[in-house]
């Protein structure tokens, strides 16, 4: 018989079951409860797309003149490494 | 600047993960740069530079912070590429020099007030989880990417910095718990008790913007 979980235990566990780091019995229980309760259902699913939409936006590019002081302090050690400073 | 290698002027977006992608390889390159070849260590460095500049951003919440930390992570990572042995990824040894930068600036822009990890964390009844609606749509085909990042920095700089950093680590860099929880000193379950603040601090700001219309917010716990 497995025993109901509240939604609070379900949000603990929530990147558990999101990360897949469950046993098979225990994320049965995570998705029982999911089946059973929509709000927690929303809450995996916009959870889910949150991270997905951090992990697929591209980076800003680095400023052109932080770029160029990069490249010029990394040139300076380079030569400075070649001088054997 | 057209006197320098050149390196940083083309396209960096053919190659931007972190790991195999085509036409880079990672390890080939830090075994050319150990071996004293300076246009190798460029190649990495303008493989990475875009990644080590917004997690220098997200954490130091500060341009000129964050060009210090992009400029002293690359030049450390450069002095000590003796003491790099490969076991891990190069891309995980720079993200750790610089998020320990990040960490320093982000301490002395404080007047050295602690900016802990570590301080215990509960999911408490002051609910993260108050909004509950359903998103409209896909927000990447709803808005341009200038938008989304817009909407998305906000909300990242929205966090206290240590759900911050761990985020950043996790689940936009990609990095496992244990490395994560080895670059910003803490411990798993303390990586996992951040992650999970974080991931539903962010989920609620974001849907703010991106429920459907109509949907209400309603108390949740």
């Amino acid at each position: 018989m497995t025993r109901l979980l509240s939604c609070k235990q379900f949000l603990t566990e929530l990147n558990a079951y999101l990360d897949e780091e469950t046993s098979p019995d225990e994320r049965m229980r995570l998705q029982n409860h999911i089946n059973e309760c929509p709000n927690c259902w929303v809450v995996v699913d916009t959870t889910k797309k949150t991270i997905n939409v951090y992990k697929g936006v591209e980076p800003q590019s680095v400023p052109n003149d932080v770029k160029e002081r990069l490249m010029a302090a990394l040139q300076r050690k380079m030569a400075a490494k070649r001088g054997g400073c | 600047m057209g006197s320098l290698s050149g390196w940083y002027s083309g396209p960096e977006t053919g190659m931007q993960a972190s790991n195999g992608s085509v036409g880079f390889d990672e390890a080939a390159l830090v075994e050319r740069a150990r071996g004293g070849d300076d246009a190798a260590f460029e190649g990495l460095v303008a493989q990475y530079q875009r990644k080590i500049y917004r997690l220098a951003r997200n954490i130091t919440q500060n341009d000129e912070d964050a060009e210090d930390v992009l400029q002293d992570a690359f030049l450390k990572a450069y002095t000590n590429l003796d003491k790099f042995h490969g076991d891990s990824k190069f891309y995980t040894w720079i993200v750790r020099i610089a998020v320990n930068e990040a960490l320093m600036k982000l301490r002395k822009r404080r007047g050295d007030k602690l900016v802990s990890l570590d301080e215990e964390i509960e999911l408490g009844e002051e609910s993260v989880t108050r909004e509950v609606a359903v998103w409209d749509g896909n927000p990447e085909q709803t808005y341009s990417q200038d938008e989304l990042r817009k909407l998305l920095d906000e909300a990242i700089q929205s966090l206290k910095p240590t759900f911050r950093s761990v985020f950043q680590l996790r689940d936009v860099e990609e990095l496992s718990t244990e490395e994560t929880a080895e670059a910003l000193d803490l411990s798993i379950p303390a990586v996992k008790s951040r992650l999970l603040r974080a991931r539903l601090q962010l989920r609620e700001r974001l849907t703010r913007h991106f429920k459907r219309k109509g949907d209400d917010a309603f108390a949740f716990l």
